[in-house]
């Protein structure tokens, strides 16, 4: 049997996990028994700067990286890396966005004005909004924001609750399990079934 | 056997230690850095960080020729400062199998260039093996050790970015070939190479190449995949995987040896298909060599094949340059600002270049995370070279006349400095340079994510150790004025740099703090009084992500990020900057 490949894309900014989130989503499909491939940058990216993370799976996947028109999902963890990433995005893909703006440095400084009109061009392509940082200081700790835009992904695909659990509880810190576990579950209920976003 | 999820990197390192390597060496380089992490983390072995990668050929040449199987690890750039010792390597051959893993950054997502390693086989006469994903790492390194002691010669293992930091399936196996160490026999016509014996070596190197352009010819490392003969792809490495995802119908001869080529093997695969085509990242290796032989890939770079000459592929690149149509993609949002890598917050080089600033210093620069010292608002470094260059270019510019009106300096992190600074200042001390010399020495090579170093005090495997007493070799140099700061006393570090530039003579600064990602526990945020802020914008010159300009143009402090390094209230003219609550209790989320 050939599935076909499914795409996610994990957008954000350096230090916000989303390597760590890729990790899981990519080891959770290796659990299901899935071919699994998983690109992400290192180095000078990672100080800050827009860090993209790919995982694909599917019964037998040849590249790690994607192209523009091709991701089945974007889970972005900021706005600004959202809309820079649209392109990737199928048309009919799913936009998961966290509703929060990490401004860059250009415009920290007061070099660039604040992009205009982002929310507005994410609302029109008909991204998901969440607010991950507040429901992971629901969950414990702002650090688990990571793991609530997985929970919100994991009601887009078919990977068994459990498995998800599993997956996290082996790969996060083991001090951080239980908010990370209470994390995904308030991700996955903010994304109720159907993709259709409570908050 | 069992299957995990491996980066290209950790599989190569598995790879090693299946084969039966005993000792590592390498020095950190984005993208090649996990490989030699995660050996060092095997059973069974030796790794060590080594202070540059020509020391860590070395070392790997006398654990070869001492009978050890040897794995070395570096980035491409790293191969030129190792490039002495390898090209008489190939002559000498090995002892155990010895195999050098080098990754290339097609893109150059953390390099200062694009070079090609492949071209090294040619260049040096060692073989290069060039894996298409993780599986593959790991086979073939375990293949390169098997061909280096065949074929008595150093083997190249070839990866890119996409490849080293690309995760996929692996088969692993428990077993480990023995790391007995071979028995040690004399053989100065084979170690020493004087004219005479390097004579003698250079014909057996060429009687050693004509075999092993034998053995490519029939090796399973290469595979031809006969489909649709209309296309035939010529290609390597991870750009295999793009053909496959884009011309799924293509006939393709896949290269997992790019040197030496297998001749007749290309020749008649080129005989069997209408169309040849080579698809390539960085320079055109192959497509060049095809040509060499005769053969007559469709141009790259230009029309009809439109394969860009510079930066990475993808499978929509190549299915485009071969005129597939590209996919339906949603608009673009225009006006987005770009998202350039700063310093973290707390960073110590921030207080360093806010010194050097203050006195228009001309900064040559070096490679490490200050490198992003040359962007807005610190905008205090003037050139980035290669590893050591600022130190050497500082007395240049010197020498140039440069120095009468801004004062020159040169800045250089703590483990650039060990890699190949010292030499710089040993010139400069020598020959009577006045140049200042800032050694930030954040404790950490910390841009490739945090190696252990010779100034760090801690091996690679975690042994404590003897750490370089920074002001004692500049001294032992010859360098008179040689003095130690805190960079986050901002007023001390300015003093000192003042006091430096102005001395007739040589000096080094050593600004000395631990790297913001290295302390643990933060200290508590800051927080702006919007009362005191005058929106004067002396903080947000420092260029601390976590301090921003509100609508008022007072400034914000973001206490998610904040580590409460206290830089931002030395340059507060106004007391408007205190200490706060964590972040969630304050609502700073």
């Amino acid at each position: 049997m050939t599935l076909p490949t499914v795409t996610v894309m994990l957008a954000g900014v350096g230090g916000q996990g989303t390597i760590l989130a890729a990790d899981v989503l990519a080891k959770t499909a290796v659990a299901a028994g899935l071919d699994v491939k998983l690109s992400e940058v290192h180095g000078m990216a990672q100080r800050g700067g827009s860090v993209d993370t790919v995982v694909r799976f599917g019964h037998s996947v040849a590249s790690p990286i994607t192209d523009h028109g091709c991701a089945d999902h974007l889970v972005a963890f900021e706005m600004i890396e959202a809309a820079r990433q649209l392109p990737f995005v199928k048309p009919g893909g799913r936009l998961l966005v966290n509703s929060r703006t990490i401004d860059p440095l250009p415009v920290l400084i007061g070099d660039l004005a604040p992009p205009t009109g982002v929310e507005e061009a994410l609302v029109a392509e008909g991204a998901i909004f969440i607010d991950a940082e507040e429901l992971a200081c629901e969950a414990g700790s702002p650090k688990s924001a990571n793991i609530v835009l997985l929970g919100a992904l994991s009601t887009g695909l078919e990977f068994p609750l459990d498995l998800w659990m599993e997956v996290i509880g082996g790969r996060v810190p083991p001090a951080t399990v239980e908010f990370n576990l209470r994390a995904f579950e308030l991700g996955r209920r903010a994304c109720g079934e159907g993709g259709a976003c409570l908050v | 056997m069992s299957s995990t999820l491996l980066s290209g990197n950790e599989a190569v390192a598995r790879g090693a230690w299946e084969a039966g390597a005993s000792v590592g060496i390498g020095y950190p380089g984005t993208p090649s850095t996990q490989a030699l992490e995660v050996f060092a983390r095997m059973e069974g072995v030796y790794a060590e960080w080594a202070p540059n990668e020509k020391v860590a050929l070395e070392v790997a040449a006398g654990a070869s020729m001492g009978g050890a199987r040897a794995f070395v690890t570096m980035k491409h750039v790293g191969m030129n400062v190792a490039a002495d010792p390898l090209f008489t390597l190939a002559y000498t051959g090995v002892g155990a199998g010895l195999v050098v893993f080098v990754a290339d950054d097609p893109g150059m997502h953390s390099s200062q260039n694009e070079q090609d390693s492949r071209n090294w086989g040619p260049f040096a006469r060692v073989p290069v093996l060039e894996p298409a994903d993780s599986s593959e790492a790991r086979e073939f390194t375990r293949a390169a050790f098997e061909m280096s002691e065949h074929f008595d010669i150093p083997v190249i293992v070839r990866s890119t970015t996409r490849l080293s930091h690309s995760k996929g399936v692996v088969e692993v196996t428990r077993d480990r070939i023995s790391t007995e160490p071979r028995e040690y026999l004399k053989d100065i016509g084979k170690w020493v190479m004087m004219p005479a014996m390097a004579r003698a070596r250079r014909r057996s190197l060429d009687e050693r190449l004509r075999q092993m352009s034998e053995f490519v010819e029939d090796s399973q490392l290469n595979r031809i995949e006969m489909r649709d003969s209309t296309l035939g792809i010529v290609t390597s490495g991870v750009c295999y995987q793009y053909v496959r995802e884009a011309l799924p119908d293509a006939s393709v001869f896949k290269l997992g040896i790019s040197f030496p080529l297998p001749e007749e093997a290309l020749a008649a695969f080129a005989a069997q298909v209408d169309r040849l085509v080579v698809v390539e990242e960085a320079d055109a290796y192959l497509a060049s060599h095809l040509r060499s032989l005769g053969l007559d890939p469709e141009p790259v770079g230009l029309q009809p094949v439109g394969l860009p000459a510079a930066g990475e592929l993808s499978p929509g690149i190549i299915a485009r340059a071969l005129g597939a149509e590209a996919p339906a993609t949603r608009d673009s949002v225009s006006g987005l600002p770009p998202r350039p890598p700063l310093m973290c917050p707390g960073c110590p080089h921030r207080g360093a270049y806010n010194a050097l600033r203050k006195v228009k210093a001309i900064v040559t620069g070096d490679i490490g995370c200050y490198t992003l010292g040359a962007l807005a608002p610190l905008a205090s470094m003037d050139s980035c070279v290669c590893m050591g260059a600022s130190v050497g270019m500082a007395h240049g510019m010197r020498l140039a006349g440069q120095g009468s009106d801004r004062p020159v300096a040169a800045v250089i992190g703590d483990s650039t400095f060990a890699h190949s600074g010292v030499t710089g200042l040993i010139d400069l001390a020598y020959n009577g340079s006045d140049a200042l010399v800032c050694i930030l020495d954040n404790r950490i090579t910390a841009m490739t994510g945090h190696q252990q170093n010779p100034v760090s005090g801690m091996t690679l495997q975690g042994r404590p150790t003897t750490e370089i007493d920074l002001e004692a070799l500049c001294r032992s140099v010859g360098v008179r004025r040689v003095r130690t700061v805190d960079p986050h006393d901002l007023a001390a570090a300015e003093q000192a740099v003042r006091e430096e530039v102005a001395a007739d003579e040589l000096s080094v600064i050593i600004f000395r703090a631990p790297c913001a990602l290295l302390i643990k526990e933060k200290e508590q945020p800051y927080a702006v009084d919007e009362e005191s802020c005058t929106a004067c914008g002396l903080c947000i010159r420092l260029g601390c992500p976590a301090i921003s300009t509100g609508e008022d143009g007072k400034a914000r402090i973001d206490a998610m990020i904040c580590v409460g390094c206290g830089d931002c209230v030395q340059v507060c003219r106004f007391s408007a900057i205190e200490l706060t609550g964590p972040a969630c209790d304050i609502g700073g989320v």
